[in-house]
């Protein structure tokens, strides 16, 4: 897992600035549009502590999005200082039960079983009363401890997006550089030389498994702050297959990856329902060049004068 | 109350029949080149709008079926020769990528074509009757019909693979491509037999299962997932085990949507939960 270099820090955050400032010259709908490409990040780098940094390839994380998201309908919108962390707490435990079950397989199997638990909570809340109905409904807001007008409340949302992504992302930068982050590492690249250093490795997986879970659940959660709507589609695996899309088309072997596919993969979309009435085709279209020809993803493009490693 | 039963037995043979005819394909695509196809429910709901456009052209689905089967093997052929040949040795994510691109083409191709409302394809009229089982009881003719055609083509399937040499070096293909190489054998022609059948047979379970429920865009995906759920069950690789899993499920999620409709989507996936907690590659894996 390569954490970005100083010189890629540096655009990083004066990206995450010139987010910020959007306040002072964007208008409203752009900044909605960067809070949702935000979420997705938020989202994307949950799952990439999963692919990049341990090597397992989970399609149950749109299904822990999405019961973030409804943890939020579920309490009847209390104040954010409690739906946050029960959000994360919802998630995190229901990855605690799957992933003992889940870890037990490996590969295909484990992408199968993974696929196979999202769609239980997909069903939980598409099939059951809990969900409140196959189409999704809209939510109150929990309250953040100030008022917000409407008028504000892009830039609000913005702003607290931004900074949730920045203290997520940084948290994992530091992760990284843990034991615990290159003992996760040393499962990706080898797993049985983990097991005979002596490492317990189903325990370091289900630590990632449940890490990345509570921090889908987050992701939920601030999409349901944003959007005040929940539906059942959030937990379905198709939103799982797109969080791969942009961990792969930013790039795999970058912590920072996740990040610029969410944009990358938003702002595709975007251009597409723009551009043409069909932005399935588009998506599609990019998917399959991405995969063909993009091996490193974004993370992975060179400036030409700089070496390759 | 005991007609009812019946009939939701049937129904549930019937159903597990179909996802056989699906999750065939897929258990034998993965495990003979290593490829995880989640593009395989769009090509089951192809084969229903395939179904939908010669009924309606023609007036007659039991062209459809041939014309399902055909078009299936050369669609297929051609998809494993383009792309799936290339994917084969690479990671999963990628081969999770490929195919769920190929799901958004295949979906914007039938919307182009097909439009975005829901079809119904008309039962043949020969079959068009109830043939009694007790007591004044009909069973739908067209349904067993559907469960007949399905049982020879699983018994011909097993034969095939059981008992020719084109069954064996299937096999071996899913042993040791190199040696298959080795022993003579063109394994890249091995492997584009088995995508081309594959398809071939989830496009006839897609024309098979028109009359039998609406042809509307996203019906492939419930049969993607129980047939991965299958797949998973019945151990990879094995056409037995696709086999009996197979009817597993499809019983238990007919009478599930029958008798607690709100935990039937969750009792499938509880029950491969159960099968992965006591034996981790399936039931009938040789591992």
């Amino acid at each position: 897992m390569i954490v970005a270099s100083r010189p890629g820090q540096c655009v990083l955050g004066a990206a995450a600035l010139g987010i910020a400032s959007m306040p002072l010259w964007a208008s409203a709908w752009h900044m909605q549009l960067v809070s949702t490409a935000l979420v997705a990040a938020l989202f994307a780098l949950s799952l990439q502590v999963l692919v990049g940094a341990t090597g397992l390839v989970s399609l149950a994380q749109a299904g822990l999005f999405g019961l973030g998201a409804y943890t939020v309908h579920l309490l009847g919108s209390p104040p954010v200082w409690i739906t946050l962390p029960a959000a994360m707490l919802a998630a995190g435990v229901a990855a605690l039960l799957i992933g003992p079950l889940a870890l037990r397989t490996k590969g295909f199997f484990f992408l199968m079983t993974t696929l196979a638990f999202g769609q239980m909570l997909f069903f939980a809340f598409h099939d059951t009363p809990l969900g409140g109905g196959t189409d999704g409904l809209f939510i109150v807001r929990p309250s953040l401890g100030f008022s917000v007008s409407r008028a504000e409340r892009p830039a609000v949302f913005l702003l607290l997006n931004l900074s949730v992504l920045a203290i997520v992302y940084g948290g994992l930068c530091w992760l990284m550089s843990t034991m615990l982050g290159h003992a996760l590492q040393g499962i990706r690249s080898n797993e049985n030389r983990m097991a005979a250093l002596g490492h317990n490795v189903q325990r370091l997986k289900l630590i990632a498994f449940v890490l990345a879970g509570a921090l889908a659940g987050l992701a939920g959660h601030m999409s349901a702050l944003t959007d005040a709507f929940v539906s059942p589609d959030l937990l379905g695996w198709h939103r799982s297959a797109e969080a791969l899309l942009m961990i792969l088309l930013g790039g795999i072997g970058a912590l920072h990856g996740p990040i610029l596919g969410a944009f990358a993969l938003v702002a595709i979309q975007e251009a597409g329902s723009l551009l043409s009435d069909r932005p399935r085709l588009v998506e599609g279209v990019v998917f399959l060049a991405a995969v063909l020809f993009l091996r490193q993803g974004i993370a992975g493009w060179r400036l030409p004068w700089r070496a390759r490693p | 109350m005991l007609t009812g039963l019946i009939a939701q037995l049937l129904n549930g043979v019937q159903y597990g029949l179909l996802l056989f005819l699906i999750s065939s394909g897929l258990t034998l695509i993965f495990g003979v080149m290593g490829v995880i196809n989640l593009a395989h429910g769009s090509l089951f709901m192809i084969g229903a709008y395939l179904a939908f456009g010669v009924a309606s052209l023609t007036g007659s689905l039991w062209l459809a079926l041939p014309v399902a089967v055909l078009g299936g093997a050369v669609f297929g052929a051609v998809l494993e020769r383009l792309l799936f040949r290339r994917f084969r040795t690479r990671a999963h994510l990628d081969q999770v990528l490929l195919t769920f691109a190929l799901i958004l083409l295949f979906e914007e191709g039938r919307s182009t074509l097909a439009g975005n409302q829901f079809h119904s394809v008309p039962v043949p009229g020969v079959l068009d009757f109830s043939v009694p089982v007790i007591g004044g009881f009909g069973y739908s003719a067209y349904r067993l019909a559907v469960l007949v055609i399905c049982l020879i083509v699983a018994a011909g399937l097993v034969w095939l693979i059981e008992r020719t040499r084109v069954g064996s070096a299937i096999r071996a293909a899913a042993e040791n491509t190199e040696m298959l190489n080795l022993l003579g054998f063109d394994a890249g022609r091995v492997h584009t037999m088995v995508f081309a059948g594959g398809t071939a047979l989830a496009m006839l379970a897609g024309a098979l299962a028109a009359p039998l429920q609406s042809v509307y865009p996203g019906m492939g995906d419930g049969f993607l997932i129980l047939s991965f759920i299958v797949v998973v069950i019945g151990g990879l690789g094995s056409v037995a085990g696709a086999f009996w899993a197979a009817l597993l499920v499809g019983l238990i999620d007919t009478l599930g949507k029958a008798y607690l409709p709100q935990a039937a989507g969750i009792a499938v996936c509880a029950m491969m939960a159960v099968v992965l907690l006591w034996r981790p590659t399936g039931l009938f894996s040789r591992t």
